[in-house]
């Protein structure tokens, strides 16, 4: 690239450039053994029975059988089912409008932004805590619509394990979707004046342009914050811990917390790396079309 | 609406992007401000705006007032006596099940966590990424291929193992070993986000520098560090409010007397001995916060350009 390769009348081939290879010691560790050799280790070590410490004695499939079987680990999956597909959509759908109302040239759009940014600065912790105390039954939204005199009004998301886990998917929205707005508004702006002035023009309503010509413009900027939002609805543990611990019973748990109950807590290690390969694998669902996608085709160097 | 357009035409659209989000519309103004197109805009942004807006301030009311007005009042309502007990309780006396000098040393933990993670991470991640854009060896565009595919990798798949490793270097449970932690997790991002920087900068200093017998330290410590200050702000932001948000590391890594202060914050609030107390609650969950709205507040343009250069992928 530089040139400083170019010399290649040098001895040792090992020595030439010597200074980057030993700067990117870190990164060449980090990569080859916890990212590749970790991730191997876990895989191998989910087909053991591994208990209080990793043992290598096989026994096939069995954790992963007792994983499907276990109804912590079906709520788990349905609850991160419920929970991923409804987020996508409303964050999608949410922060793609809102994106599209800041675009129009309005006035405070620096306040309006900070506003609606502000929550994705905050940890989950902090999330859960407010949401858990906004949707207390005893003193949050429920008392007060009750109060104004609607006393037959039931809105406790978090002690009802039948829509608990919309309780935790209107925390995660409330944190979430300044970032896919500012995402989506990057994108807005990064499209061409010249092809609304055409649609104008042509006499095309605004929501029909968006639709119709914008929204398939921007499908980069869709994909990627749909990887982004998927990759993180996957990793979903503090927001559960700090609103409901998984609660009422097991109504809210999620793999995240599975795995890190039977690693850590039910001493269980077989059972947590099986689950965590089901993590994995999840992930790359979602990873591998998406890098086929984008990299594959060798389109384009952004 | 005609001929308001600002003709951003000769801008390429990379450049577009970072520079008109963080700049704000261009053009002259809208002519009508009442017409009903505004109306519905502004209606609908004000509306969004006091949702976001909700928790924080429920919060702050809840943490200024006493727990009998609490019982009896409505979240919403500001409080009739304001009161600072809960804040004092929150930071020296609140209980977490194992003591009960309140969120202070939850606090001191985060800041003895997040200081040298932050310094370590973005000193390991910046040389990489000069190396990377200047100094690219065989093999060495593979391994960050692996870095970057990594960073999708769930963390749960990866924690066990670095115990293992952590353990066997002897820092399982204490400090050092979570700042390592930071400084693996934090890497992919921020090797990304100085490589893309650096391969941005001319090369001909580089070229310049090289000619003038400078080596790989010089050229790095003499000429990128000075030019790439903005980055490092936006680094700096990115790791500061990772970091202090952590809480699965915080958990997983350390012992009890190192949790940091999301860690300590769940213990208070989510403890169940005791009688709630929802303004101490509400004052806890606020200071934890404090940080990293501050550095938000603080930032502004730098921390949403952050988060489009951790997004936005080279």
């Amino acid at each position: 690239m530089t040139g400083q390769t170019r010399g290649s009348a040098r001895p040792n081939q090992w020595l030439r450039n010597l200074n980057a290879k030993i700067a990117s010691i870190p990164m060449i560790l980090t990569a080859v053994v916890i990212f590749l050799g970790g991730t191997a280790w876990t895989v191998l070590y989910s087909f053991t029975n591994s208990k209080l410490l990793p043992r290598l004695s096989f026994v096939g499939l069995d954790q992963y059988e007792r994983l499907w079987a276990a109804p912590r680990w079906l709520v788990s999956i349905e609850n991160l089912a419920i929970y991923g597909l409804l987020s996508l959509i409303f964050s999608l759908v949410i922060g793609f409008v809102l994106a599209a109302l800041m675009d129009q040239k309005i006035r405070f759009e620096n306040t309006f932004r900070t506003i609606m940014l502000y929550p994705f600065a905050l940890s989950f912790i902090v999330t859960g805590l407010v949401w858990q105390w906004l949707l207390n039954p005893q003193y949050g939204i429920q008392s007060i619509v009750r109060s104004l005199g609607w006393t037959s009004f039931n809105f406790d998301p978090l002690y009802n394990s039948d829509i608990v886990i919309y309780g935790i998917l209107i925390a995660a929205l409330w944190q979430g979707t300044g970032l896919v707005m500012c995402l989506m508004l990057a994108g807005l702006r990064g499209i061409d004046e010249d092809i609304w002035k055409a649609a104008r023009v042509d006499g095309i309503p605004m929501w029909k342009t968006y639709v119709l010509v914008i929204i398939p413009m921007m499908r980069g900027v869709f994909i990627t914050t749909l990887v982004i939002i998927a990759s993180g609805i996957v990793k979903v543990y503090d927001l559960v811990v700090a609103q409901t611990s998984g609660g009422p019973g097991i109504a809210s748990e999620v793999p995240a917390k599975y795995v890190y109950d039977y690693m850590f807590q039910a001493q269980n290690l077989g059972q947590g790396f099986a689950a965590s390969t089901m993590m994995l694998v999840t992930v790359a669902i979602i990873i591998v079309p998406w890098a086929y996608l984008e990299f594959g085709g060798g389109r384009k160097r952004a | 609406m005609l001929n308001l357009v600002a003709n951003n035409s000769t801008v390429t659209e990379h450049e577009a992007v970072p520079d008109r989000i963080t700049s704000g519309p261009r053009g002259a103004k809208p002519r009508r401000t009442l017409s009903r197109r505004n109306i519905v805009v502004y209606g609908t942004l004000i509306v969004v705006a006091l949702y976001y807006l909700l928790p924080l301030y429920v919060m702050i009311m809840t943490s200024l007032k006493g727990m009998p007005e609490i019982r009896v009042g409505n979240i919403f309502a500001p409080p009739v006596e304001i009161t600072f007990e809960p804040w004092v309780k929150a930071w020296a006396q609140a209980c977490t099940g194992l003591n009960c000098d309140g969120l202070s040393r939850g606090f001191w933990n985060s800041v003895r966590i997040t200081v040298p993670s932050t310094i370590i991470s973005i000193a390991v991640a910046s040389i990489n990424g000069y190396a990377l854009a200047n100094w690219r060896f065989k093999g060495a565009d593979l391994f960050f291929t692996i870095l970057i595919v990594g960073a999708f990798i769930p963390y749960q798949v990866m924690i066990y193992p670095i115990v293992i490793v952590l353990r066997e270097m002897g820092v399982y449970g204490t400090l050092t070993g979570l700042i390592i932690v930071h400084t693996i997790f934090g890497m992919p991002i921020l090797t990304l986000l100085f490589r893309n920087y650096f391969a941005g900068l001319p090369e001909e200093l580089f070229k310049a520098a090289r000619v003038d017998g400078a080596g790989f330290w010089t050229i790095y410590f003499k000429i990128m560090l000075p030019m790439s200050l903005p980055i490092f702000v936006v680094a700096m932001i990115l790791q500061v409010t990772g970091i202090w948000n952590d809480f699965l590391f915080g958990v997983v890594f350390t012992r009890p007397e190192y949790y940091p202060m999301t860690v300590q914050l769940n213990n208070i609030v989510n403890s169940v001995q005791g009688v709630k107390e929802y303004n101490v609650n509400m004052a806890a969950t606020l200071l934890t916060g404090l940080v990293p709205l501050t550095i938000y507040f603080i930032s502004g343009r730098l921390f949403v350009r952050g988060i489009a250069a951790g997004a936005v992928k080279g």
